[in-house]
């Protein structure tokens, strides 16, 4: 399987995205925003970090890239489109996704782990991930998601929330939402569920001496999805 | 404007200094020349107070690449892999500034690794602060921990472990001191001498502004009511410029065409052209009109003394300019060849082509001032005894949640959930621990690193207590299982030129250089920050230490927590009940005088090399040194962090039970290991004549004391956990 991973002016967890993939049995190419052309690929990252400072909105700057425009055409055209935190930001910005996502209710930067409940299996992010929840890492200032009441209905309707901040037994409740967002949602899809926007750090639960392995299964499951 | 004596005291210098600049030049310097001269004469850039004490440091050693001197010190891991690091202080920017003084400290600093081609791996912290009931406190530290947090965030570097305190000496001067550790191979060190005449020298970075002009005499002087006057010379950081220049210097050093690479730190182009010409005994010639700027109509005098932040200073090999300018175009950052290397030894300015400085170099650096200022030794002070009647009533569960409650012993996590500390994908143990532990991306290696202070011990006795702080740091790295191998200090301490303030400094520079000369745990870098008070009061003496060790294989990392129900606990090391300057008698017999415990380096040593050895022996399922609070605090946090009980049976010797929990002897350690281990471990620590105690066995959920007291961890958890939320939430 073939991956590439965008790197902006201002990533900083392209290495540690393409540690991840490369691990899990992906053959990746990390892609310099400037490009105009994709590597074929069978997944495309766009990874976390501070792209463009966060300046001016964060993502804002990173979604008018020169790459951008191929990785939109990629995933208009069914291409698996995956962004990690400031990686969901951009894609929200380039209109992959819909919604926003605001400052953190408590206005601070949020780093920890947390837990999250898969809402949607059939997709090939998650379909045969056996766990219900995992256990994830984030580490944002910006994931406090948001959007309208009519968007909010159109994501229930076409069941496009792909993960929820929970307790470890699942449970989704306002004491169990980092950063204040809408139905406590942590990670999105696009309509057709190519495209997946999530504020959590799978890359950081790949090994037992780091936060946790829930990270592994995410990737080995994912490579497996898309053979 | 025309210069004179008023003119050079207003720019912070002495009038004999100032005469002895118009003896140096032989004639009346200019402004620019002036300007130059007080900053590379200021306390900040010449330590001229501390420069005769700070030689009497060990600097040497087997894992030593490069001392004190460099942009940060570099030592040995093994396997080709070196590890550069340092820490600085920029304590008066953030008093004045809290976000933008913090946050440019943690620049600057990454910037002194990355120099010398290393990337940043880790970062780390040591903040203090007035008394939570000041005013002033909360905003500070809010700020301060936004500024860290928004700088390192950025850069996608991990702050992996800092320390927290608080004091009312700090009321009126905050302390921040930023340490990082870099990664580099090392036989691809940069360093910032020139060499070689009529070589490009090169500027790299963002563009010049007005920000932080006297930024580093600012820093050399004392507070009063106008400090809100100075809020201009606090520099403004920009966390994503600094990542590119970062990524853009790692790229071009990656090839062969850098002679020497200087980053504009205090004092900007000033200090950063001198010390490359200093340290090759060359000359520097400079055409100020190529020098990148932000603003209109700059003079000469503000480009040379404005500290903008991440900018950089290259000398190049000839020719490679097209190669490297790429490379910069590419990270869109500026890159302008400015000047270049010639053998006057001087450093020549043009501007509009007009000659505005003419400088030789060593006027500047060789020949500028250093004191031997007047200091007062510090005596002993004399023991208290404490008396039956005011412990009598003591109940040992209430006195224990309030030493966790207590704002420099409890959780810490409001303020390091801020930082990212997980980035990188390699910190295996987060902060919160003993030290942080990251490994070496790649490899079986993991590198652990720790930063120390203790204010109180060195001010109630300056030589003990420099002594006492390198040995925390010593121990704190044991207790994950590295070994120790260099520090990097940062100084702070009030106005030299009071004597009792020198006093500590001299003392605690004595005692630090005692301790690491023994414990062969060489200081490689560091910092002075003196000057750290408001009109006349100075802060208590807080020199921190920052200690890196290595872990050769990262499985056999230890962590705090308890493990395992059945499981034994012992503490290494002798117990004598010493209760003066704990915070047993701090805090709870609001007793403030008499002596802090007493130093024993041999046992310091011994101790801890012991317990290394257990550890090799795979004997050691959790560790944790004992330090304030006693034994009793060190024990509860290892039971809080592992959700576990324990059953504590006070060994009987001598002194009572409020003594043997809560005195802060020293060279202490707390244990758990298996119960079929016990003679092993035993017969170690025997043959190695080092004192132990059983103390106890792990259970579920509860603390026993002698069987007769009794507290759920939640409970303790609570105490720990709530002080610090509920402060800053309020």
């Amino acid at each position: 399987m073939k991956s590439s991973v965008i790197t902006f002016p201002g990533s900083n967890c392209d290495r540690d995205m393409d540690v991840a993939l490369k691990k899990f049995g992906f053959k990746n190419k990390m892609v310099w925003h400037a490009d105009a052309e994709l590597p074929k690929s069978d997944l495309v990252v766009l990874p976390g970090g501070f792209s463009y400072g966060d300046y001016l909105r964060c993502g804002s700057m990173a979604s008018k890239s020169k790459i951008m425009q191929s990785v939109i055409n990629f995933a208009n055209s069914g291409g698996m489109v995956m962004g990690i935190c400031n990686g969901f930001q951009i894609l929200v910005e380039a209109g992959l996704v819909p919604g926003v996502l605001l400052r953190n209710k408590y206005l601070e930067f949020i780093c920890k782990n947390v837990f999250v409940k898969i809402n949607d299996k059939k997709n090939k992010y998650f379909k045969n991930v056996d766990n219900e929840v995992l256990e994830f890492h984030i580490a944002h200032n910006e994931g406090n998601y948001f959007c309208t009441n009519d968007q909010l209905k159109e994501i229930e309707d076409n069941n496009q929330i792909a993960i929820n901040y929970c307790n470890e037994n699942g449970k989704i409740e306002d004491q169990f939402n980092p950063n204040g967002s809408i139905k406590n949602i942590a990670g999105i899809f696009n309509k057709e569920k190519n495209v997946l926007g999530m504020m959590p750090h799978p890359e950081r639960m790949i090994d037992t001496s780091l936060s946790g392995e829930d990270g592994s299964l995410f990737f080995k499951n994912l490579i497996n999805n898309l053979k | 404007m025309i210069v004179n004596e008023q003119v050079a005291v207003d720019h912070g210098l002495k009038k004999d200094e100032y005469a002895k600049i118009c003896e140096l030049l032989k004639r009346t310097p200019n402004i620019t020349e002036l300007g130059i001269f007080s900053a590379m004469w200021n306390e900040h850039c010449s330590y001229k107070s501390s420069r005769l004490h700070l030689k009497k440091l060990p600097t040497k050693g087997k894992k030593v690449i490069q001392g004190p001197g460099e942009n940060a010190g570099v030592i040995d891991i093994e396997d080709n892999d070196a590890i550069v690091f340092k820490i600085e202080s920029h304590n008066h920017p953030s008093f004045i500034e809290p976000y933008q003084g913090a946050a440019t400290g943690v620049g600057g600093i990454m910037r002194d690794v990355f120099t010398m081609g290393a990337r940043p791996i880790a970062n780390l912290n040591s903040i203090h602060f007035g008394s939570p009931q000041n005013k002033k406190t909360k905003n500070l530290l809010r700020g301060v921990v936004h500024g860290i947090g928004g700088y390192g965030n950025c850069m996608g570097v991990p702050t992996i472990a800092g320390q927290t305190s608080f004091d009312s000496s700090y009321n009126g001067n905050i302390l921040v001191n930023a340490m990082t550790l870099g990664l580099v191979k090392k036989d691809k060190i940069f360093y910032s001498k020139a060499a070689g005449l009529n070589k490009p020298v090169i500027y790299v970075g963002s563009k010049t502004g007005r920000d932080g002009i006297h930024g580093a005499s600012m820093a050399s002087a004392s507070f009063d009511e106008k400090i809100e006057e100075k809020k201009p010379t606090v520099q403004v950081g920009d966390p994503f410029t600094e990542k590119l220049l970062l990524e853009a210097c790692l790229e071009l050093m990656a090839g062969d065409s850098i002679i020497a690479i200087q980053d504009m730190g205090a004092a900007g182009l000033t200090s950063s052209s001198i010390e490359m010409a200093s340290k090759g005994k060359l000359g520097i010639e400079i055409n100020l009109n190529k020098v990148p700027c932000r603003e209109a109509k700059m003079t000469p005098y503000e480009i040379m003394l404005s500290e903008s932040q991440e900018r950089m200073l290259i000398v190049l090999e000839n020719g490679k300019e097209e190669q490297a300018k790429k490379i910069f175009d590419k990270w869109n950052l500026d890159f302008a060849v400015i000047g270049k290397t010639t053998k006057s030894k001087k450093i020549e300015l043009y501007f509009n082509e007009e000659k505005v400085a003419d400088i030789p170099v060593n006027t500047l650096v060789e020949n500028s001032p250093m004191y031997d200022r007047k200091w007062k030794k510090a005596k002993l002070p004399k023991k208290n005894k404490i008396k039956k009647e005011d412990i009598k009533h003591l109940k040992i569960i209430e006195v224990l949640k309030k030493i966790l409650a207590n704002p420099n012993v409890c959780n810490k996590e409001w303020i390091w959930q801020q930082y990212d500390h997980t980035v990188m994908g390699d910190t295996i143990q987060k902060p919160g621990g003993d030290a942080g532990v990251v490994r070496v991306h790649g490899t079986d290696k993991a590198v652990a690193a720790s930063v120390d202070s203790s204010a109180i011990y060195c001010w109630a006795h300056p030589l003990t207590g420099g002594k006492q702080v390198v040995c925390e740091s010593f121990r704190n790295l044991i207790s994950v299982g590295a070994k120790p191998i260099a520090i990097t200090n940062c100084l702070n301490f009030g106005s030299p030129e009071n004597e009792e303030n020198m006093g500590e400094f001299v003392e605690c520079v004595q005692g630090i250089g005692e301790a690491s000369d023994y414990l062969k745990f060489p200081v490689v870098s560091g910092n002075v920050s003196f000057y750290n008070q408001t009109k006349d009061q100075g802060i208590k003496p807080t020199p921190a230490i920052g200690g890196v060790g290595l872990i050769k294989d990262y499985k056999n990392m230890i962590t705090m927590d308890f493990k395992e129900v059945d499981n034994l606990v012992l503490v290494i090391g002798k117990t004598e009940g010493h209760i003066d300057q704990s915070l047993f008698a701090r805090t709870i017999l609001d007793e403030k005088n008499g002596p802090p415990p007493e130093v024993n380096l041999f046992n310091e040593k011994n101790n801890g090399e012991t317990l290394l050895k257990l550890i090799d022996n795979k004997l050691i399922k959790s560790a944790h040194d004992v330090s304030l609070g006693g034994i009793i605090t060190a024990v509860a946090k290892m039971c809080i962090k592992g959700k576990k009980g324990i059953n504590i049976k006070k060994p009987k010797y001598l002194i009572n039970e409020i003594e043997y929990l809560f005195a802060e002897d020293q060279g202490r350690y707390i244990i758990e290991i298996n119960k079929k281990d016990f003679k092993k471990v035993a017969d170690i620590l025997n043959k190695n004549a080092v004192h132990f105690d059983e103390l106890g066995t792990i259970i579920k959920n509860e603390v026993y004391i002698n069987d007769k007291t009794k507290v759920t961890i939640d409970e303790l958890s609570t105490s720990n956990k709530s002080w610090l939320t509920n402060y800053m939430s309020k």
